[in-house]
């Protein structure tokens, strides 16, 4: 028998757990209805979060709970879902699955998702009634009968899973003793020393440790009674947990004639040997590696349906990946390399008495593995300095206190917020407080930043709370969360990374946003709110003569060259080099405010004039009386110059720093940026100008001029490094010229010089710049040239040759 | 129903918008780039920023002050946020735009 034959060819899924599922999504959300899909589960349940089984088991929540596909689900996108009715066999030749009631269904793409079974200790009893293993929710069932018994439960296997079920079990009750054949529980994530603080902190809670010791025989003859040692000891047990490991579920690929080896081996495009069958998942081998944490399985569901989907764009190719334990109260993190060896170095921090223990271990003054027992804050951050593979270098004897020592000011300083109560306030922007992002990751089943954002908008805006919304991801997912993707898209609207879209923009000579979404198969041919400026900032940066600006790919201010203000007016801001004015430009300034009733005249933090609530209709107006070039002050671009009085007055002054200030906003005005770029030159060491908390400080010396870059003093205060000394005016602009153009040609859009500074290090500028004489000239050359190509907007504007649409396109009288 | 002429359609840029004066308030015209117009009320749910001022994409725009996005045929804002806009019917005659001042009710 067949099932009904449609004009769309069907995709069957054998699985119906995270992996699988997760694919389907992906696939709905590329090609909706490319495929009649069949979904075939040998649980009775629909789609629910594994992850969430220890809480289910400690009784913290209830099955319902974890459901993350209702049946709706399946209904509303018109997808047939057979539980409780596993495929037993594939027939490759007919294209036919054959599931457990006899029935046969035909696909044209197979995807397998079988996911893993509990390995058995190979001993004498192991399939003594009472003998259980810990992988899916009917376990969780039996397990939760078997403990209200009370009695002895033994875990065999002090492995992540193992030591959550032991907290479980005894959470139920139980007397919990967990066998484990290494020196100390959690071996292969943990040194000793970890596993020690572990293993008490456990104890503490009543669970007992039994170590170095391996299983002989399982006793009893009706159901386990207890077990018996290789050394001749024996303990009782009246239910026993087996937690070594898992593996594949590999037979009905197997049987089928699938190459498999551990795991179905599937090439980086998860496809397995047959063309026509991909596979995802637990079940997978790919690159002689098999997976069993939830990050890479939702990796490899989007490479895979990105095939499905006839894209054929993307890759797989592997995962990093670190681990948490899930048991309320103890924090652990460990990734990579934590063990050290040849060639590395650790960096270690261990407070006995408050059960704290961090070791990072570099190498070439990278991160290549950490591990953090007991405060698992800075966790999130490791794992991206090690994926990023960043340079640690300028704060390596630090790097174990996080990134909060680094200077930061406001909210991301805080690092604790497992502690916070639910009522605190995560995102200040959104008001979005901790209890609601923590019920929305539980009830609406978020895994990433991403998610999280779209659905209650914590850290969506200024970002500066994203340390904390990770760390209640990581700490209400617990073992299963991994914090970032391996590779940022620029935005949903592609697969591609800031980097690959900017390298094609060079590569293919793409000259304007339309030509790199059309190159690039952009999802949504107008682009979003993300890319649009960014791509279009891209393309400028890289053909600033050919390059096509496009003004609706500007964000409104960049548009109106005024800055919109909450009311929908604007402010106007002058250009006032080095803020040097004159009694009569101050007269003027002052008669064009009153003659069109500015509301309000203020001076800005960059020591300029702003006149506030001016109406769009108004600037064309405003700017052509005022006859003063833009202050590009509402731009992602050159602010102001900020400086002190210097020499020419000041007593303590040893340099010129107003003569200074006024010439570097001479020769950078109109550049624009990744980000807003503000400036500063101070004439003495009092630095009165703050130069150290600018994306460029200059402070004067007797001998010369000393340069800062990378400060900041804004959302997360920075104090900027010094990059170098430099004797003339001249040098300093040219050294200016050439940093800020390896900014602009480097760093991603939206990033400030002091987050770059930090990413690509410092010595990296130093040796582009300042060691090596011809780049800075040609940065220079090009920073010359990109400035060029651009024109005063206001004088623009006023001469009518950019229409900003000032004016309503249309009155329509009452 | 009334109708008025707005003017053409290249009077708008394409994905962004112009704005409207009219009895009934402010009144945003997007076009997108497949050259469809929709006309809604120039004031985002959340703190009324002037949509004309926003990206338009498909469907949606986005609004400049806080990027909430609006569902122009629905005339609602994109989940997680929630609001509605008024909107307005539009007629193209070629290139000539026009816009019925009586909200569109569903």
């Amino acid at each position: 028998m067949h099932t009904t034959v449609s004009q769309n060819p069907r995709l069957v899924v054998v699985g119906n757990g995270m992996a699988g599922i997760r694919a389907v999504e992906e696939l709905l959300k590329m090609a909706p209805d490319l495929y009649d899909i069949s979904v075939f589960g040998a649980e009775p349940h629909p789609n629910y979060n594994r992850i969430l089984l220890t809480p289910v088991l400690a009784g913290e929540m209830a099955l319902e709970e974890t459901i993350l596909n209702p049946l709706e689900w399946y209904a509303e996108h018109g997808i047939q879902l057979f539980t409780g009715n596993p495929v037993t066999r594939i027939d490759r030749v007919k294209r036919l699955v054959i599931s457990a009631d006899g029935k046969a269904t035909h696909y044209d793409r197979l995807l397998l998702a079988t996911g893993a079974a509990a390995a058995m200790a190979p001993v004498p009893g192991n399939h003594l009634p009472g003998v259980m293993s810990y992988r899916d929710m009917a376990d969780v069932e039996a397990l939760t009968r078997s403990s209200a018994l009370g009695g002895q439960a033994v875990v065999i296997g002090g492995g992540l899973l193992g030591l959550e079920v032991a907290h479980g079990l005894r959470a139920r009750g139980m007397e919990v003793t967990v066998i484990h054949r290494r020196a100390w529980p959690l071996d292969k994530q943990l040194d000793q020393r970890g596993g020690v603080l572990l293993q008490k902190a456990m104890e503490a809670r009543g669970v007992r440790f039994l170590l170095g010791k391996e299983t002989a025989e399982i006793l009893g003859s009706a159901h386990v009674t207890g077990l018996r040692f290789s050394d001749g000891t024996e303990i009782p047990a009246d239910v026993l947990v087996m937690t070594i490991g898992i593996k594949p579920r590999i037979e009905l690929a197997q049987a089928a004639g699938l190459q498999c080896e551990t795991g179905i081996l599937v090439n980086d495009t998860l496809q397995t040997y047959d063309p026509r069958i991909y596979a995802v998942g637990e079940c997978v081998q790919h690159r002689g590696q098999t997976y069993g944490l939830v990050a890479p399985l939702f990796e490899q569901a989007k490479v895979a349906a990105n095939h499905l989907a006839e894209y054929g764009r993307m890759r797989y190719q592997g995962s990093v990946t670190s681990t948490k334990l899930k048991v309320t109260g103890i924090e652990l993190f460990s990734a990579g390399n934590f063990m050290g060896g040849e060639d590395c170095e650790e960096v270690t921090l261990l407070d006995g008495s408050q059960g704290v223990y961090k070791k990072v271990i570099l190498q070439e003054n990278k991160v290549v593995g950490g591990l953090l027992y007991g405060d698992t804050s800075i966790g999130p951050w490791l794992f991206q300095l090690m994926r990023d593979g960043t340079d640690v270098s300028a704060f390596r004897d630090n790097i174990v206190f996080g990134e909060t020592h680094l200077g930061d000011a406001g909210h991301s300083g805080e690092n604790q917020a497992a502690r916070l109560p639910d009522n605190a306030e995560i995102c200040g922007c959104n008001g979005v407080a901790k209890g609601s992002i923590v019920k929305a990751i539980r009830e609406q089943g978020l895994f990433t930043l991403d998610d999280v954002r779209k659905c209650t908008k914590a850290s969506a805006s200024c970002g500066s709370c994203t340390g904390l919304v990770e760390q209640l991801l990581a700490s209400t997912l617990g073992g299963f969360y991994d914090s970032t993707p391996k590779k940022k898209a620029l935005c949903g609207c592609t697969e591609l990374s800031h980097q690959e879209v900017r390298d094609a923009i060079v590569k293919e000579k793409l000259l304007s946003v339309r030509q790199v979404y059309a190159y690039l198969e952009w999802r949504h041919p107008a682009g979003c709110a993300t890319c649009r400026p960014a791509v279009n900032y891209y393309v400028r940066t890289a053909w600033p003569m050919e390059g096509l600006d496009d003004p609706q790919s500007r964000f409104i201010n960049e548009r109106a060259h005024a800055n919109i203000q909450k009311d929908g007016t604007y402010s106007v801001i002058p250009r006032i080099y080095g803020g040097v004015t004159s009694p009569a430009e101050l007269k003027r300034i002052a008669e064009v405010a009153e003659r069109h009733h500015v509301p309000m005249v203020k001076f800005t933090g960059g020591q300029r004039l702003d006149l506030l609530g001016v109406k769009k209709e108004d600037l064309p107006k405003i700017w052509a009386e005022l006859d003063m070039p833009s202050g590009h002050a509402y731009g992602k671009a050159l602010r102001t110059v900020k400086s002190c009085v210097g020499s020419e007055f000041c007593r303590f002054g040893v340099q010129d720093s107003t003569r200074l200030a006024i010439e570097l906003e001479k020769n950078l005005e109109r550049m624009w940026a990744p980000h807003k770029v503000k400036l500063a030159a101070s004439g003495c060491p009092r630095n009165c100008a703050e130069s150290t908390i600018k994306d460029m400080g200059i402070i004067g010396v007797d001998s010369g001029w000393e340069i800062y870059v990378g400060g900041n003093g804004g959302m997360k205060v920075r104090a900027a490094d010094l990059l170098c000394k430099v004797k003339t005016h001249e040098e300093v602009l040219e050294m200016a010229k050439a940093f800020l153009q390896m900014y602009r040609e480097d760093a991603q859009y939206l990033e400030r010089t002091a987050p770059w500074v930090e990413r690509i290090g410092l010595e990296k500028i130093k040796a582009t710049i300042v060691d090596d004489a011809n780049t800075r000239k040609t940065l220079a050359e090009r920073m010359d040239f990109a400035l060029s190509q651009e024109k005063d907007p206001w004088k623009e504007a006023v001469s009518g040759r950019l229409d900003i649409h000032a004016a309503p396109m249309r009155r329509i009288p009452a | 129903m009334e109708w008025m002429a707005l003017g053409t359609l290249e009077e708008i840029p394409a994905r962004g918008g112009r704005y409207v004066e009219t009895p009934l308030g402010e009144i945003a015209v997007l076009r997108n780039e497949n050259d469809e117009v929709f006309a809604v009320s120039n004031q985002c749910p959340h703190r009324g920023g002037p949509l004309s001022e926003g990206f338009v994409s498909g469907k949606l725009v986005f609004c400049p002050l806080h990027n909430w996005q609006i569902d122009l045929e629905k005339g609602e804002a994109v989940a997680p946020d929630s609001g509605c806009v008024k909107r307005f019917p539009i007629r193209m005659e070629g290139e000539q735009i026009w816009l019925g001042l009586q909200e569109i009710t569903p």
